[in-house]
């Protein structure tokens, strides 16, 4: 079905379905030049999940993000979101379906020249064309105290530390109450202690806004905290699924590896 | 070696392309959704105001320079008096909008080749992208445009200052009031010496603007690619400045001074 602004309207209530798929992928496969990234990928994500996609650097996490939200699209097969084709999307079509999903980039790609501030109302200015000041700041502070971060307002990027970063990455893409939400290796690069607090901040975060959740990570202990659901992925395939403990028994050398670092 | 040719040609028809696509997004962009009036203000400040203490420098010293180097060819030939109206007529038509293009290529295309360049690398461009905001509306479009206002005007004030450095100089070796050297400047100017020079800057500023913007905006991701598009942004931004004139001198050749 060919997606069109009417039906993917950001301000049309979605269906509170528990068990409703907002993402479905059969067959995916993106290719760089000679090199197949994603080897026929097929996975669905339920309303109110949070999935876990571990897997080796390199093995196509990221670029598994990147086509639901548009920014690479696949060679071959189905992904829909919201039950829309997202290959086929125009332009408009795909700002609109955009304005659904959060994206937390691994370096929080906060914009530089902008203070926290500026960076949290980028978003409710450009993207929900809001103009009452009173109500943006309002929800400027809401969020940023969501993430402890209310005395960093008027602090630039350059000011703030790599847990700071992330955390008001993440207000800022929260603050537009995103329906779902894809994690970029969100605890890469952090000490353990702020790496178990992000991990807990985006388990606050899917709570307090009820969001459907992809995290890309090799941290274990993220995913531990996150997980309802973890694919394993090994050279652009996906190779193992299962809970957190369920996959702890596992036998396949590959998934084994994963889970003897944390022993 | 053959092959790698062929490669390399292909490449450079694919840049081609993309930038086509590129100005055409452009377009579409300055007529679609709000403009970004906040921001394009801060970009003529950035763009602009931040430039004219270096425009103005050189084209004093460019003025000076000038006087020094003619007066005595001029003085041989007895026509110590043409001095103003060559100055003025060589500055206004060609040095000082040349001139300035050239510093603001070099100042404003690698900065901003540079800023887009590292936004890339940093995921900031693509983190717009996915909030669903216009990268290209707020990044883009206010950069082209405050480029193509500012350069003209930066123009304008570096001829006015070109011609005090001229004054200075000749105002060494001879005794003329400042009233009367800008009398016999002004003089000799009429409209067709102003407009061509002004609309050619214009298009200097647009290219600025263009290269320093697509350079950044295409960068590949690593640290390395962003001194590229600083790079690449000025050296292409310059060569594009030579071949605007260049076509902007036939123009104005055919239509002003048959």
């Amino acid at each position: 079905m060919k997606a069109t602004n009417e039906n993917i309207d950001p301000k049309k209530p979605a269906s509170t379905k528990k068990d409703e798929m907002v993402i479905h992928a059969k067959g995916i496969r993106v290719g760089f030049v000679d090199n197949e990234v994603l080897k026929n990928i097929t996975f669905d994500l339920k309303r109110g999940e949070n999935m876990v996609v571990l897997g080796k650097s390199g093995s196509g996490k990221s670029v598994t993000i990147q086509c639901i939200v548009g920014l690479l699209k696949p060679d071959a097969g189905d992904l829909t979101v919201f039950g829309e084709n997202v290959a086929e999307m125009n332009d408009d079509e795909l700002k609109q379906l955009r304005m659904k999903i959060g994206f937390l980039f691994q370096s929080g790609a906060l914009y530089d020249s902008m203070t926290v501030r500026e960076n949290l109302e980028f978003p409710l200015t450009r993207v929900l064309k809001l103009t009452d000041q009173q109500d943006i700041d309002k929800r400027v502070e809401e969020v940023l105290d969501g993430v402890g971060l209310l005395e960093a307002i008027d602090k630039l990027p350059s000011d703030l530390s790599g847990g700071m970063r992330k955390r008001v990455g993440l207000a800022r893409t929260m603050i537009v109450k995103p329906e779902i939400m894809l994690y970029d290796e969100p605890t890469t690069g952090l000490d353990p202690v702020t790496s178990r607090e992000i991990s807990e901040l985006i388990l606050n975060m899917q709570k307090k806004y009820k969001t459907s959740s992809i995290i890309i990570t090799h941290d274990m202990e993220c995913a531990r905290i996150t997980a309802d659901r973890i694919v394993i992925m090994d050279d652009g395939e996906y190779i193992a699924e299962g809970s957190y403990k369920e996959l702890q028994k596992s036998d396949n050398k590959i998934v084994k590896s994963f889970f003897s670092e944390t022993i | 070696m053959a092959e790698q040719a062929i490669t390399g040609w292909r490449k450079w028809a694919e840049d081609i392309g993309e930038q086509c696509v590129f100005f055409t997004r452009f377009f579409r962009n300055i007529f679609t959704g709000g403009f970004e009036w906040s921001e394009f203000v801060r970009q003529c400040y950035e763009i602009g105001y931040r430039s004219m203490m270096l425009v103005g420098i050189t084209s004093f010293i460019m003025g000076l320079v000038l006087v020094v180097q003619l007066h005595p060819s001029i003085v041989a030939l007895g026509a110590e008096s043409m001095l103003p109206k060559t100055l003025a007529v060589s500055f206004i038509r060609e040095i000082g909008p040349v001139i300035t293009a050239i510093i603001c290529a070099g100042k404003i295309a690698s900065s901003i080749g540079a800023e887009l360049g590292s936004m890339k690398v940093t995921e900031q461009i693509d983190a717009m992208e996915v909030s669903g905001a216009n990268p290209l509306q707020y990044l883009v479009v206010t950069r082209i445009l405050a480029t193509s206002l500012t350069v003209p005007l930066l123009a304008v004030i570096g001829d006015v200052i070109g011609l005090l450095g001229g004054f200075l100089a000749l105002n060494i070796t001879d005794n003329i009031s400042l009233s009367l050297y800008f009398h016999k400047c002004i003089a000799s100017l009429d409209f067709s010496d102003f407009l061509p020079a002004v609309v050619k800057t214009i298009f200097f500023g647009f290219a600025i603007g263009f290269v320093g913007c697509y350079k950044g905006y295409h960068s590949n991701k690593g640290t390395e690619s962003v001194g590229i598009a600083a790079n690449s942004a000025v050296v292409t931004a310059s060569l594009w400045i030579f071949v605007i004139d260049a076509i902007a001198v036939q123009i104005t050749s055919l239509l002003f001074y048959k």
